[in-house]
């Protein structure tokens, strides 16, 4: 088939927008529910299991509830930009899911052979960082616009805690970028391949790994980052005062920026779509990424079940004074060592592959 | 210099078709929210009540208005991270270009890139010093 064609082009683009979306959908539909019933068993109780078999039809019927219920809209808040401020939210964390590989080249009858990539460009990963710091106006535009006290200081928090994050988690990146030499992710992907799984970049960046981990956990405000939504001392945060479509939109908003970090964390870190078997059955890697996204996905939920939550002062020195540095470090080593043994480290990994 | 290293790197489609999916992806991204919300309209009751349309404040009528005065270290926040975010996006293109073929040129960058750093640390110090990271 003629890739070059527009026409062709826009059509498989738009069948693989289709496809992509609806399944980060279903995963953020089935992440709910996979939280609340895992959640149930580490506290020992059975979480919602009534709704179809084993309560998998849960999500639907909350979305269904969620959608029948009244939209309040304060008479004191500014209206346009409270609309817009779940909106813009659930823009930027859904924006990012396009441009991640989720399977090597495979072949279909009557198609030809294509990767399984729906947007391929030079700065994949520039574009995600750049998608998914622009997040953090939604959360900042709902606490200012809610003109409520709770919301105030929960998206003064959140936005705090978002940027201060950021840094970590962008530095985290440099080590992998200086490894690669590259910010596409797909060719970052294949670079891990082979060498029985050895040549994956968490083995030569555990380092800028855990970092990465770390501060992705605080990006996604979760457990034990979640200060924006500390139910015990600011109500709901950032959106005390959201019901219906709208909080929704948030809620969507958090775990799809979940399942992105987590895909990022899986095509950097653990080779993406690589496994056994794949160069041979290349339809294989898909199943590969989505195992390696649901085990980050179940390590959240695990997370949420087992550590209680930081102080705002422990959370700002641990990001500024802690992990900021130990990012630093990690640039320093990986570029010194790259620098003075570079030859080393390429006939090293021939020599295993 | 970006450009030209990453030129390499082969794209589906040409320089610019690259960048489709991206807009395509946009008008979609954007109406996944927006559909909702307005189709919602026919789905929910709404029944204006004075009472329900104040602030939250947990039953209590509120006495103050919300967007009051908030601690000043939240300023000082957003502007050490503009100055290190600026200094994540100057390590990028280092980054990249930093293990090419010319391998002369990787002993230099080092050192290039360990003064930028140095400075910065010098002022990450400073902030330190001065309780600008200091959460009481």
């Amino acid at each position: 088939m003629d890739w070059n064609n527009p026409l062709i082009h826009t059509v498989v683009v738009l069948v693989g927008i289709t496809i992509a979306f609806l399944a980060i959908m279903l995963l953020v539909a089935f992440t709910v529910l996979a939280e609340r019933r895992v959640l149930g068993f580490i506290q020992g109780r059975l979480g919602p299991n009534r709704v179809g078999y084993g309560g998998i039809l849960q999500p639907f019927a909350d979305f269904i509830k969620t959608m029948m219920k009244e939209d309040l809209v304060p008479d004191q808040s500014t209206k346009f930009v409270f609309l817009l401020a779940p909106t813009v939210a659930v823009i930027t964390a859904i924006m990012a899911i396009i441009v991640y590989p989720f399977g090597p080249v495979v072949w279909l009858p009557f198609i030809g052979s294509f990767p399984l990539v729906i947007a391929r460009f030079d700065v994949a990963l520039l574009y995600v960082l750049g998608v998914t710091s622009v997040g953090v106006y939604g959360i900042a535009l709902a606490g200012w616009s809610s003109n409520n006290k709770y919301s105030l200081m929960g998206g003064l928090r959140s936005s705090a805690q978002l940027i201060s994050y950021e840094l970590a988690l962008g530095m985290a990146l440099i080590g992998v970028i200086l490894m690669s030499g590259t910010l596409d992710i797909y060719a970052i992907v294949e670079q891990q391949s082979g060498a029985y799984g050895l040549n994956w970049n968490i083995f030569y960046q555990p380092l800028g790994f855990v970092v990465y981990l770390i501060s992705a956990i605080a990006e996604t405000n979760r457990v034990p980052f979640d200060l924006p939504e500390a139910e015990t001392e600011l109500v709901a945060g950032f959106h005390t005062e959201y019901s219906s479509i709208k909080f929704l939109l948030f809620f969507n908003a958090e775990y799809i920026n979940m399942i992105t970090v987590s895909m990022l964390a899986t095509s950097l870190f653990l080779g993406g779509w690589n496994g056994p078997g794949v160069s041979l059955f290349p339809w294989l890697g898909v199943i590969y990424f989505a195992a390696k996204i649901l085990f980050f996905i179940f390590l959240y939920i695990w997370l949420r079940g087992t550590l209680p939550r930081f102080r705002f002062d422990q959370l700002m020195n641990f990001g500024w004074k802690f992990l900021m540095p130990l990012a630093l470090i990690n640039i320093f080593l990986t570029a010194t060592v790259e620098a003075f043994g570079g030859d080393l480290i390429k006939m090293v990994r021939s020599w295993i592959a | 210099m970006l450009l030209q290293a990453t030129a390499t790197a082969h794209t589906v489609g040409g320089p610019i078709t690259a960048y489709w999916p991206v807009m395509i992806f946009f008008v979609v991204a954007i109406g996944f929210p927006i559909l909702p919300i307005i189709l919602g309209r026919f789905l929910r009751p709404a029944k204006y009540e004075k009472g329900k349309m104040r602030p939250y404040e947990c039953g209590i009528d509120p006495t103050t208005e919300a967007h009051d005065r908030f601690t000043v270290r939240y300023y000082i926040v957003a502007m050490l991270f503009l100055i290190f975010d600026v200094e994540t996006i100057f390590l990028l293109p280092w980054a990249i270009i930093f293990m090419g073929d010319d391998f002369s040129f990787t002993k230099f960058a080092l050192l290039e890139m360990f003064v930028f750093i140095g400075i910065l640390v010098v002022g990450y110090y400073y902030a330190w010093r001065k309780g600008a990271l200091e959460w009481a």
